[in-house]
């Protein structure tokens, strides 16, 4: 008797794991963040392996939860989630479309020359630097000059 | 000492400052002098919370025990902590709080640096995460330490007084015993006495910036990464932080 396999395909689950959001900033999805770093079918489990983005982030164990209940919910039984902190999480890991999101939600997303690049709000470049953190360990908060809107920068890490 | 106890003892004190200091920052959620260092402050103290977590949970694996990094933090007395006492010491007012900040991150990031090529792949690992975090807490507390220092007259005066105080305490980060000896010969840690000359070299630029005269006098504290002797202020931290594992064993969030 030949064996049915009903284990869903690997682009299923990262598909899944897409529709995600993350807890804090809920406009990108985990995948979006950059935080899953595999999925793998071991025999009839599913590992998923989650790096944190900041070691003390309190987001880090509601994320794990979400994964678990979400992919629960798409009916997947043996499920394991990997904690895995090397190589380090970095802001390059984000998503193009992730990105994109974030500056439509009024966060600034993260530059190499480590400060936003222009004002979420208004585009204008006359900026300054508030703090060095923000509302989360993974933003700082900045401030338009022409606008005067404060905002939220995604720290480049 | 098997490499193993002397193993446990090095991730016990990387573990414990952590803690420690992450603690006693994190006495200031609520009470700094604007929002924003408010939130910094915490943030900080997150960090170094998180990076405990990673340090004390590979220490109770190394004991081999089924001890967890909560076991650790919260079952153990004072004189089982091997934190430094620089991190112990109570905070004093915002600018020795920051002061105390930068002469700890000086050195955290440059021992994070070395730590990043050590042979064990955990340490290396854990190491890599916390740098990334470190960079961003020396950045800020360096340009605190300039700002109060070369600032009014009255923050001048106060940043001087806090690196008076704190001073003494800097000397115990660079000293060697047979634990590191251990940890050198492993290739796992570099000997601490060998971070000194790119500590002061750091440092001083950072405090002649700031306008401040480092003390000349070399005398250092001692007795907290050996355990051989704690400050006085320890214990009552514990019983803070310690509190409701003490009182309600086993509680869970």
């Amino acid at each position: 008797m030949s064996q049915v396999t009903t284990q869903p395909s690997i682009d299923q689950i990262w598909e899944w794991l897409d529709a995600v959001p993350d807890p804090e900033i809920p406009v990108i999805s985990l995948v979006d963040l950059g935080i899953i770093r595999d999925v793998a079918w071991e025999g009839e489990t599913l590992v998923v392996t989650v790096t944190p983005t900041y070691s003390g982030c309190p987001a880090t164990s509601v994320i794990n939860m979400d994964i678990e209940t979400a992919l629960r919910g798409h009916g997947i039984k043996d499920l394991k989630l990997k904690t895995q902190i090397s190589p380090a999480w970095t802001t390059d890991w984000l998503s193009a479309k992730g990105r994109t999101k974030l500056e439509g939600f009024g966060i600034a997303p993260p530059q190499p020359a480590g400060g936003p690049e222009k004002c979420p709000h208004c585009g204008s470049k006359n900026l300054t630097k508030v703090s060095q953190f923000g509302s989360t360990p993974c933003k700082a908060h900045w401030r338009c000059q022409d606008c005067l809107e404060p905002f939220d920068y995604f720290k480049c890490i | 000492m098997t490499r193993e106890d002397a193993f446990s003892q090095f991730l016990l004190r990387m573990g414990d400052n952590t803690l420690v200091l992450g603690h006693r920052v994190s006495e200031w959620c609520g009470h700094a002098p604007v929002l924003e260092e408010d939130i910094a402050l915490a943030n900080t103290a997150l960090d170094l919370i998180g990076q405990t977590q990673m340090w004390l949970g590979l220490a109770g694996e190394v004991q081999g025990g089924s001890k967890t990094a909560d076991d650790l933090a919260f079952l153990r007395d004072a004189w089982d902590f091997r934190n430094v006492l620089l991190c112990e010491v109570p905070n004093g007012d915002f600018g020795r709080t920051l002061m105390r900040q930068f002469l700890f991150d000086a050195w955290h990031s440059i021992q994070l640096g070395r730590l990043m090529k050590s042979s064990d792949e955990r340490v290396a690992a854990i190491a890599e995460k916390a740098s990334k975090e470190v960079a961003y807490h020396l950045e800020r507390s360096a340009d605190t330490v300039v700002g109060l220092g070369d600032g009014t007259e009255e923050s001048r005066r106060r940043m001087q007084e806090a690196l008076d105080y704190l001073w003494p305490y800097v000397g115990e980060m660079f000293q060697s015993d047979e634990v590191d000896a251990e940890m050198v010969k492993a290739g796992i840690a570099p000997d601490p006495a060998s971070l000194r000359e790119e500590y002061d070299a750091l440092v001083s630029r950072i405090l002649g910036d700031a306008t401040l005269t480092i003390p000349e006098s070399s005398f250092a504290h001692k007795g907290g990464r050996t355990g051989a002797m704690h400050t006085e202020h320890l214990g009552h931290l514990l019983t803070q932080m310690q509190w409701l594992q003490r009182a309600y064993p086993g509680a869970k969030w």
